[in-house]
């Protein structure tokens, strides 16, 4: 026997999966990661997995408040992924959706100091949802206008972008401060409440779950359905067949980043004017990074990313959870969200290739056999 | 045939199959020492797949290949370059800003202190024992088509292949550069190397080949040694059943101007001009055939002339059919020349990075040209749902549905998608670049009858096309380049291929010496 030796795996591309099977394939990596998981809970801690597993979820749905909680993160997370979701399907990688996010808190911070006695209050909210999408359109279009005109690299230019947003609102802050010499703004018309979006049921998060679900679904149709969602695509998968049917590239980009940056702008509006009331540096919370992960994880459907953001805000939520109820450190909490996240994004591999392995001796004979 | 000829390679039962695609299906193959073996095979057949798993680039699902009578496993084109198979792929892998000799030695591991001088003196030697013609020292950016290919054949050689795959090498060169390379080829084997080439057109693998081989759906059919077969026959076990191989070139009706192109200049991105004062006129029911080496601006005259290539200088002209009117076509871009209602269609040369979407279904892919039809916010998904159809039912492309994304269609489906829907808007001008490249008999014949029929609409048709004898079979007149030049406009009819290659190299062909 002469033979080199076979290698022991090779990899080939599978045809598409039936979805049952694609998604029997995502399940299996969930519950292998809380397998994993639980192992390296009890090997670490020595905590009872289930306890700890428990716990997550009592911090996600343990009360109605924290039920109404989530499904605000959920909504604010939501709103940037889907708001970056035009641009990177385009293959425009706006990371700058953090930027975007702070022009539109700014904006709307502006509008509720400045305009009280000014105008009426209906039209200072019309005013508002104006201005903040203005704002943060206006930061998606300048890095879009750049890469259109003089093809820079939008990834860097959106991330700087971010930057100079952040240290604007840090400017202001001091400005409008108050009480003076806090170097914080402190809530936002607190007495008169003028600007403040109206509660529904005395639910001071229905309102923005509303908005955003009525968004995912216009994002859902926009991208499927529209002339403009036929022409991001066009333009994201070849730039050269988009100018060869006509496509005015340019165009497009600066539009779809517009869109893109006037959704972060409204995400601003109702982190600002529903919920906090106030404006900091760190109101979006990196929201604008983490979306790029929800967009990623849902391939772009603004209808999976409902799921992915239900996801990522479950684990973030659960893991402070379990750092206070066991008297764990914080990162314990972030070892079991990369854990599970390791497992769900690797099992894509499995759903698009397939490994061979070496087959022994004796089956590679009875498989002979058979064939005979 | 003598039966002394030793056996470089066996391949036996070799299967592969790409997801529910059986490329290969127990596929037996012999190459022999001294021998040119020509692969043949319509697209889709498996031919590159079988040589790709035999220069390591693939790994066969079953099957057991022979070297040397010994059994071997190939696992990366490392492994195949240890047992001395070489490939020469249809896209070079060179190093622009690198010499010949830099990029020969590319990659391998030398012992001590590199020798530049020693590499070009080796470069030399196997140039001279061959009949090459490589200066060691010339830059990549520098060297024509045919120099890289040269190059890249004698990377293979310096390795010391004793087994040689070459995929399509004649598709890019002139009829001069075929002759050269060929009398090399034999050259290499007279020296006891193993050659094998992939390639569609009959007529070369009757020129060089010794044995061929053909390949269908997968399946190895047969082989038998050239002298005793003929195209007829060969084409026939390609296809699996008897085929006409005649291309209809019918007298022009009615033809009036259609489009005039004149002193027309084009430069590329970086300034170097491509065109040089190019005139010419397209009339209806017509094809006008364009020739020339590859990158003589055909590509650029095409483009330009359908709004994506700025003009420098010169106007090109379309002459509405019935009213005759006027409308300048230099400084529009294809929505504008679309809005004015010029019906002109385009088969772009790079066919899933310009005309198609490949990662989009047949039916997104039809509505490329008619999504904006309407005036509403929303795209309309029936038409072209139907057209798609149609295009499937009437071109017989051969795809498992409507909704397959086009990337995963064999090269001549993805041509039939293209073509129907350019003409499915019933041009008046379509130009066309390279429309049967890569494609396999059967399917260049519905090619060319699909433009036949374009042409008798009373379509004005140009045709840039790279094989000679169609060219000379299909245009009514030819149109020939030269470095961005119009080196001569002549009747098709009557027009001799040594002419033409003459044309392609030297302004006006060099009348002096016809």
């Amino acid at each position: 026997m002469n033979k080199t030796r076979e290698p022991l795996v090779h990899i080939s591309r599978r045809d598409t999966l039936p979805w049952y099977k694609a998604w029997g394939i995502r399940a299996a990596a969930i519950a292998a990661a809380l397998v994993v998981c639980a192992v390296i809970t009890t090997l670490l801690t020595g905590e009872n997995p289930i306890e700890v597993y428990a716990a997550m979820i009592d911090g996600n749905f343990g009360t109605s408040r924290r039920i109404w909680v989530l499904l605000q993160n959920v909504a604010m997370l939501l709103i940037v992924s889907l708001a970056v979701t035009p641009a990177f399907k385009m293959r425009f990688w706006n990371i700058g959706g953090e930027g975007q996010i702070m022009m539109g808190c700014l904006a709307t911070a502006a509008c509720m100091i400045c305009l009280p006695g000014v105008v009426p209050n209906w039209l200072l909210i019309i005013i508002m949802v104006i201005a903040s999408a203005t704002a943060g359109g206006i930061w998606g279009l300048i890095p879009a206008f750049f890469k259109a005109k003089w093809n820079t690299n939008e990834t860097l230019f959106t991330l700087m972008m971010n930057y100079v947003a952040t240290q604007l609102v840090a400017f202001f802050i001091i400005i409008w401060e108050s009480p003076k010499g806090s170097g914080h703004v402190g809530i936002i018309n607190a007495d008169s409440q003028i600007g403040w979006f109206p509660t529904i049921g005395g639910n001071k998060y229905m309102l923005n779950v509303l908005i955003v679900a009525v968004i995912t679904a216009a994002m859902y149709v926009y991208l499927k359905y529209t002339k403009h969602g036929y022409e991001i695509s066009v333009v994201g998968e070849s730039e050269r067949t988009a100018r060869y049917v006509g496509i005015k590239v340019e165009r497009v980009i600066m539009r779809t980043m517009i869109i893109s940056g006037a959704l972060c702008g409204i995400t601003g509006l109702l982190l600002v004017a529903g919920t906090d009331h106030t404006i900091t540096t760190t109101l979006s919370a990196s929201r604008g990074f983490t979306a790029v992960m929800v967009s990623w994880l849902a391939k772009f459907s603004p209808i999976f990313m409902v799921f992915t953001s239900l996801l990522i805000e479950f684990l973030g939520r659960g893991a402070s959870e379990i750092a206070t109820d066991f008297g764990l450190n914080e990162a314990f909490g972030d070892i079991l969200t990369g854990v599970i996240l390791f497992f769900i994004i690797g099992c894509e591999f499995f759903i698009t290739y397939r490994l061979h392995f070496r087959k022994s001796a004796a089956h590679e004979a009875k498989e002979a056999a058979e064939n005979v | 045939m003598d039966s002394g000829k030793i056996a470089a390679v066996q391949m036996r039962n070799i299967t592969k199959s790409f997801g529910s695609v059986m490329a290969n299906d127990r596929v037996w193959l012999d190459i022999y020492k001294g021998e040119i073996l020509a692969l043949l095979g319509e697209n889709g057949s498996g031919k590159t797949t079988l040589m790709n798993m035999l220069s390591g680039i693939y790994y066969p699902d079953a099957g057991q290949i022979f070297v040397d009578g010994r059994e071997v496993v190939i696992r990366s084109p490392k492994d195949a370059f240890d047992l001395g198979i070489g490939m020469i792929h249809q896209h070079f892998k060179l190093v622009d800003v690198l010499t010949a000799a830099e990029n020969i030695i590319l990659g391998l591991h030398g012992e001590g202190k590199l020798d530049m001088k020693a590499v070009a003196a080796r470069v030399r030697e196997i140039s001279g024992r061959y009949g090459f013609e490589v200066d060691p020292n010339q830059k990549v950016y520098d060297m024509s088509v045919s120099q890289k290919q040269t190059v890249e054949i004698v990377k293979v050689l310096y390795r010391g292949a004793d087994i040689l795959i070459l995929d399509e090498p004649t598709a890019v060169l002139t009829p001069q550069e075929t002759d050269k390379l060929f009398a090399v080829l034999r050259n290499m084997r007279d020296d006891g190397k193993a050659i094998v080439i992939i390639t569609h057109k009959l007529n070369e693998v009757e020129a060089i080949s010794d044995r061929v081989a053909i390949l269908r759906h997968g399946h190895f059919v047969g082989d038998m040694p050239t002298a005793q077969t003929n195209a007829g026959e060969m084409t026939n076990m390609m296809v699996g059943r008897p085929v006409v191989l005649n291309i209809e070139r019918p007298e022009p009706k009615n033809a009036e101007p259609r489009l005039e192109v004149s002193h027309l200049t084009v430069h590329d991105e970086e300034g170097v001009k491509k065109l040089d004062d190019v005139s010419f006129t397209a009339y209806s029911g017509e094809i006008l055939g364009v020739a020339g080496i590859s990158g003589s601006g055909q590509k650029e005259l095409l483009e330009a002339i359908a709004g994506l290539h700025r003009a420098e200088g010169g106007s090109i002209t379309y002459i509405e059919p019935g009213t005759g009117a006027r409308e300048e076509l230099v400084g529009k871009d294809p929505r504008d020349i679309s809005d004015m209602g010029v019906a002109l269609s385009f088969v772009p040369e790079d066919r899933l990075g310009m005309g198609l979407v490949g990662d989009m279904d047949l039916s997104e892919n039809m509505m490329l040209r008619s999504f904006r039809r309407g005036r509403g916010f929303f795209t309309d998904r029936k038409a072209p749902h139907q057209l798609a159809e149609r295009v499937v039912k009437e071109l017989a492309v051969n795809t498992p549905s409507i909704e397959t994304p086009v990337r995963r269609l064999s090269g001549g489906n993805v041509q039939k998608v293209l073509v129907g829907r350019e003409i499915s808007s019933a041009p008046t001008v379509l130009l066309t670049a390279y429309a049967v490249r890569g494609l396999d008999i059967n399917s260049s014949y519905t090619i060319y009858d699909l433009i036949n029929k374009q042409k008798e609409r009373g379509v004005a048709v140009v045709y840039v096309g790279e094989d000679l004898d169609v060219l000379l079979e299909l245009s009514d007149r030819i149109l020939v380049l030269c470095g961005g030049k119009v080196s001569g406009l002549i009747p098709g009819r009557g027009a001799t291929k040594r002419r033409v290659g003459l044309m392609m190299t030297r302004l006006g062909g060099g009348e002096g010496d016809e």
